[in-house]
């Protein structure tokens, strides 16, 4: 048997020089005459090992990971290639601890094999669900997604189900499946590792979704800023399509399913459902009042399926295993699994899948390992741009879409950010309203010209000019953002601001004041 | 060639690329993606042949143009980078790499330095949170960016 070894090709891994890594195991490989086959994967998600290289042995797949170029001549001389011992050698890759302690549904075979390899995911349980949903009727597929409890994964936590009951139930000659990729919150890329490591799941989650609302095209829209995924996602509908995943006849049944694959153009509000149906028709990105909601007038009029990819790739392993096979994991009214994004200042960051109910606490502390600098931890931003920043006294909280409502924050797309104590959070406030100013798509007062105010009178406090007053005039101008907005842009802001000064109140105590504490 | 040949020439080029999206549901962003392609910007002169090609008013192309933060109205430099600027990055000290990459290129965000050569940007996210901070150089991602690195890109964009 050759010898077989995988290299990422995920952009994670690619910016931490995997490349270079792929170009000089070649190159090694020529020179000693050694005959191996080199296959690209996706990344299993543990950032803080990749460029993470596996080797398939007789007793399974080894890894070695960071490899850096400099690495390559000695883990020959190791013997890596039938998984000899070397520094970076890390075992068995589902017994490494970050991976071993997840529980993968969604992801379960990111980053194992050729992302572009229809029989390896195939090989891997793939299209079952598929082949399962073709064989029922459009009501019962619909049944299964709501019994399972699956919520919208895009932040909002809306049940899938019921919003595909009410496309399904909607009548209309044309009925479309959106994919919201439009992935923009700092610390998520799960989208990303998705569509670049296992993009059959997306494209079979999205064919479900069609047959069971009775639409026969779909729409993924990716932002600009993954030309990785967008080439990944275009090969696999290409691919799908001559399978005959999609087409007239989806595996071979009466019904027609087919997708395009489109690119956003950098303005982070089209990650905003409405706004990116907009955009889709070729349209100023701007938000859409609601009612009427989507399911009933969205893409072009069209009563129209909304989802974000987490949701749409969770969908396939829900009709291939059962609603209750899911429904088992999690906790209270957040069912299922969570695919949490580790990023920032941490030791150890990466994608970790699990069913919902870890405390914060452990995610930071145990998962995560604490700060890359060693530092303190001061603050967490769990759920992005939009999300509230939360100190250690609130590590006991549940990951729970309902337990990080009661303590004013939110879980948004599951990503969280770690900061150390060099951290300042009026600097951080300050941030906040100005990503909304740059990004507000105009259309409401309290988010366009609000997060301008907002701006600037942060300015004022930072500058210790009536600084009680100025923090009373944010908070009331977060009040009306909160309440006034139109779309989670404006309505959100508020959370890292608010989040900062309530429990960081030191940071915005006057200049003067500050500077005598220090 | 004349202002008058060149303006000729993009007209005919932009109707191409009409000609071959205008059956595309939705086919606006996907041309002006094209046509920023091709010219590596979206000249002014394209403008009325987009109106006139999907039968719109030449103020909801520009409405549209002027939306993205994409679409460039001038020719960028040789190179592009793109510096994150969101908070993953500003964690692990975006602030001080976006400093340091200023003063060497001796330019500002949304310039261009004086021989062509870079165009510097802000960017907020390139999903590589994991591996901040992060930047991307002509399309390739680059992540834990430090002085070594920086330098080397530095290098890069001036050769």
């Amino acid at each position: 048997m050759i010898p077989r070894i995988y290299i990422p090709a995920d952009s994670g891994a690619l910016a931490l020089g995997a490349e270079k890594v792929a170009k000089a195991i070649e190159k090694e490989l020529q020179e000693r005459g050694v005959e191996a086959k080199i296959v690209r994967n996706g990344s299993r998600g543990a950032y803080f090992l990749e460029p993470m290289v596996e080797v398939a042995t007789d007793k399974g797949r080894v890894a070695y990971g960071p490899v850096k170029p400099s690495d390559i001549k000695s883990l020959f001389d190791s013997g890596f290639l039938t998984g000899g011992h070397h520094k970076r050698w890390l075992g068995a890759p589902d017994k490494i601890p970050f991976l071993a302690k997840q529980t993968r549904l969604t992801f379960a075979r990111c980053g194992i094999n050729d992302p572009l390899s229809l029989d390896a995911y195939k090989s891997l349980g793939g299209l079952r669900g598929l082949q399962n949903a073709v064989a029922m009727a459009p009501a019962d597929v619909v049944k299964q997604v709501t019994e399972s409890g699956l919520r919208g994964r895009g932040g909002a936590g809306f049940p899938t189900g019921i919003k595909w009951k009410t496309v399904l139930d909607t009548a209309g000659a044309q009925k479309y499946i959106v994919c919201n990729a439009d992935e923009g919150d700092s610390a998520t890329f799960a989208d990303r590792m998705i569509m670049e490591g296992d993009p059959f799941v997306l494209i079979e989650g999205m064919a479900i979704a069609g047959i069971a609302t009775g639409a026969t095209k779909g729409f993924v829209y990716i932002r600009s800023e993954y030309p990785h995924a967008v080439a990944t996602m275009n090969k696999a509908v290409a691919i799908a399509r001559k399978a005959g995943v999609l087409g007239l006849n989806v595996l071979g049944s009466p019904n027609a399913f087919d997708m395009e694959i489109r690119v956003g153009a950098g303005a982070y509000v089209c990650g905003e459902e409405t706004s990116l149906l907009n955009s889709l028709e070729g349209k100023r990105g701007v938000v859409r009042a609601k009612p009427p909601l989507p399911a009933i007038q969205g893409l072009f009029g069209k009563p129209t399926v909304i989802n974000n990819v987490i949701s749409l790739a969770s969908v396939p392993i829900i009709m291939d295993k059962g609603a209750a096979y899911y429904k088992d994991f999690g906790m209270g009214r957040s069912r299922g699994t969570i695919p949490i994004q580790i990023a920032g200042n941490v030791k150890q960051g990466g994608l970790f899948e699990t069913a919902f109910g870890l405390t914060l606490g452990e995610i930071v502390d145990d998962i995560a390992g604490g700060t890359a600098s060693g530092r303190p931890v001061k603050a967490v931003q769990v759920g992005g741009p939009l999300g509230a920043y939360f100190p250690r006294a609130l590590f006991d909280t549940p990951f729970d879409y309902e337990e990080f409502a009661k303590r004013d924050g939110l879980i948004g797309h599951a990503g969280i950010t770690v900061f150390d104590d060099t951290a300042d959070m009026l600097k951080q406030a300050r941030f906040a309203m100005e990503f909304c100013a740059i990004e507000s798509c105009g259309k409401c007062t309290p988010c366009r010209i609000g997060s301008t105010r907002g701006v600037e009178v942060l300015d004022k406090v930072a500058a210790g000019i009536e600084a009680e007053k100025n923090l009373a005039l944010v908070t009331d101008l977060c009040n009306t953002m909160k309440f006034g907005s139109l779309c989670a842009l404006g309505g959100f802001t508020p959370y890292p601001v608010m989040s900062s000064i309530t429990h960081f109140p030191e940071d915005f105590k006057p200049a003067p004041a500050r500077v005598a504490a220090e | 060639m004349t202002m008058q040949a060149a303006s000729t020439e993009i007209a005919s080029r932009t109707a191409a690329i009409i000609d071959e999206m205008k059956g595309l549901e939705g086919p606006l962003l996907p041309i002006l993606h094209s046509i920023q392609e091709e010219f590596g910007h979206v000249p002014k002169d394209a403008l009325p042949v987009i109106a006139d090609g999907l039968n719109l008013s030449r103020a909801e192309v520009h409405g549209v143009v002027s939306f993205y933060h994409d679409f460039r109205a001038k020719p960028a430099g040789r190179h592009v980078l793109k510096l994150c600027q969101a908070e993953a990055c500003q964690s692990m000290g975006s602030d001080a790499v976006a400093a340091k990459v200023k003063q060497l290129l001796g330019i500002d965000f949304h310039e261009t330095a004086r021989d062509g050569s870079v165009t510097l940007e802000p960017v907020y996210c390139l999903g590589l949170c994991a591996c901040s901070p992060s930047a991307m150089l002509d399309g390739e991602v680059i992540g834990r960016l430090d002085d070594e690195k920086i330098e080397e890109i530095v290098a890069e964009v001036r050769s």
